[in-house]
């Protein structure tokens, strides 16, 4: 199903600003890839992309080497965006045949495109508790749950549980009177199969999510994972008929609401605070999650040397480049952790948790890396005063 | 892979429709055990495709996955009885493969009676042509695949 018109190279560098690029180097020696020994040159992609060396850009591996974390763009001085250069870049290797080598066996695209597909009807809501309150047609506030549960599904060995984080958003939606909409009807965001390549699929799953949440008439669409936060506010955009509704990660509707949600004391916590890549350097949203840290009784927040802007991302990210540098790159991140002494390792994306959890089942690091992981979520909903 | 859509006559002379099935089946016994089937002469149902591997072990979730995301109507994994794999414990590691993608399949929203996992031995040809008889009817019964979409594309 190669059926959108894929742009050419030249207009893709253009996009990019690739050709502001002075070839200083700055992004390569960002590059928490080429780091850790990677073969990943972002300059040198940057240049073959004003080249337009279409063949070599599209079958070298650098192209599905990168994690799109945005370290190196936001170090440019040029302003290249390197993540729209390689977004775009991939979906004209799609075109060509080139797809990333997908860990899992790509179990993980496959049930994407099945949703894409949409013939069936999802088991999607099981999880629900009868002390959580939803609606499941309309109503102001939209939340969208993610694939939380498909990952539990799918990684039953690693010791987390995603969809506690869903329950939790959905525990203080309630408490703050939200009756949110959580839709039986809701698919992959489609996120990953965007940034594999595979424009035809997303689109499919972006005009049904689209629709979905338009016809909900939600006024408000709060989001917990990070990468269906990002597709939402950027790469959904254009298929808005209506106005879009206020997009907001959880950490931001807390955040606005912070006054009315009140906390009990708690047993004295140290966390250390994981940027999601999406939801930093891609959207911004570096503070909220700080500030309900701080509003939280008893939490202390102990930064990683390498945190806000320029946070080291989880690795795993697009379920499209998972090899030795990722795991070396998620074991020194969980060292960083680590060595801030911190209790819990807090995220707010189920993505950093599923790919950190993986990293520490390496039999031969064990306590050297492990550390328990929260949802800032949930660490909110245990804190709610009774 | 063509689905075929177009009601075919079935020997006794009545329509009926014939599913596309896939069947992993592991060297050692059920690829064997299909073969026995084969050279017995045991007439069996023909309606599927069989994908051979070294070990069911090697059976993940994501190759069940792709043959339902590209229109399989039922899917069938086999390999050889607990205690006889020929990796010794090949087919535990399936069993626990499977219960992940059983879950997926659910979750997905497919019929459960889409996806079955058999242990089959080299020596069992005839209960081979049993299992895929009695999965053919099972799926033939379900009807095709609601992601069946005709041409195996994605
Ligand atoms: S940091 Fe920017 S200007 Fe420097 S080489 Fe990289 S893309 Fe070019
Ligand atoms: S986006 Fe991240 S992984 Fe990709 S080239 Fe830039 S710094 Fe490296
Ligand atoms: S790090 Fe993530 S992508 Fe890699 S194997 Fe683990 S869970 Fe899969
Ligand atoms: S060899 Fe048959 S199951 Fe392992």
């Amino acid at each position: 199903m190669k059926t959108t018109s894929t742009p050419e190279i030249a207009e893709i560098a253009d996009k990019a600003r690739a050709w502001a690029c002075y070839d200083c180097g700055k992004c390569t020696a960002t590059c928490p890839i080429a780091r850790v020994g990677g073969a990943l040159s972002p300059r040198r992609q940057v240049l073959a992309a004003n080249l337009g060396h279409r063949e070599d850009i599209i079958t070298n591996n650098a192209l599905f080497a990168c994690l799109t974390c945005g370290l190196c763009s936001s170090r440019c001085p040029a302003g290249v965006v390197y993540c729209e250069l390689v977004l775009n870049l991939r979906q004209l290797a799609f075109h060509d045949g080139v797809e990333p080598e997908c860990p899992h066996g790509g179990a993980l695209q496959s049930m994407m495109r099945m949703m894409a597909k949409g013939k069936t009807k999802q088991d999607r809501l099981s999880w629900l508790t009868k002390d959580l309150k939803v609606q499941h047609k309309k109503g102001d506030v939209f939340y969208w749950t993610g694939c939380t549960m498909y990952y539990d599904a799918f990684f039953p060995d690693f010791n987390i549980t995603t969809l506690d984080a869903t329950r939790a958003a959905i525990r203080v939606l309630n408490r703050l009177g939200v009756t949110p909409v959580v839709s039986p009807d809701e698919r992959c965001c489609g996120h990953d199969l965007l940034w594999n390549g595979d424009r035809a699929n997303f689109e499919l799953l972006a005009r049904h999510n689209v629709k979905l949440v338009e016809s909900s008439g939600a006024k408000t669409l709060v989001i917990s994972c990070a990468e269906c936060l990002r597709t939402w506010n950027i790469d959904y955009q254009p298929f808005f008929e209506t106005s879009p509704p206020k997009i907001m990660h959880i950490t931001e509707f807390m955040q606005e609401n912070l006054d009315n949600l009140k906390f009990k004391a708690n047993k004295e916590h140290t966390v250390t605070y994981q940027d999601p890549c999406r939801l930093g350097r891609h959207l911004g949203i570096f503070d909220p999650p700080r500030a309900i840290l701080e509003a939280l009784p008893d939490i202390t927040l102990a930064e990683m040397p390498r945190s806000g802007k320029n946070s080291i991302c989880c690795a795993g990210g697009t379920w499209s480049n998972c090899d030795r540098y990722a795991k070396h790159i998620q074991v020194d991140r969980l060292r960083e952790a680590k060595s801030t002494g911190a209790e819990f390792l807090v995220t707010s994306c189920p993505k950093c948790q599923i790919h950190f959890a993986c990293a520490m089942k390496d039999p031969n690091l064990h306590e050297e890396i492990e550390i328990p992981m929260r949802d800032i979520a949930t660490l909110v909903a245990d804190a709610l005063a009774d | 892979m063509t689905p075929t859509k177009t009601k075919r006559k079935a020997k006794s002379g009545s329509t009926k429709w014939n599913p596309n099935i896939v069947v992993f089946a592991c060297n050692w016994c059920s690829y064997a055990g299909a073969d026995t089937a084969g050279v017995s002469r045991i007439q069996h149902e023909p309606h599927f495709r069989m994908i051979r591997v070294m070990c069911s072990g090697r059976i993940q979730p994501g190759f069940v996955l792709k043959a339902f995301e590209r229109g399989a109507d039922g899917v069938l994994v086999s390999g050889c009885h607990i205690g006889d794999c020929h990796y010794i414990f090949g087919n535990e590691r399936a069993l626990e493969q499977f219960e992940k993608t059983k879950n997926m399949v659910r979750l997905l929203g497919l019929e459960e009676g889409r996806l079955r996992l058999e242990w089959i031995s080299a020596a069992e040809g005839a209960r081979f042509a049993e299992v895929i008889n009695d999965f053919t009817a099972q799926v033939r019964k379900l009807g095709p695949s609601p992601l069946n979409t005709g041409n195996g594309e994605r």
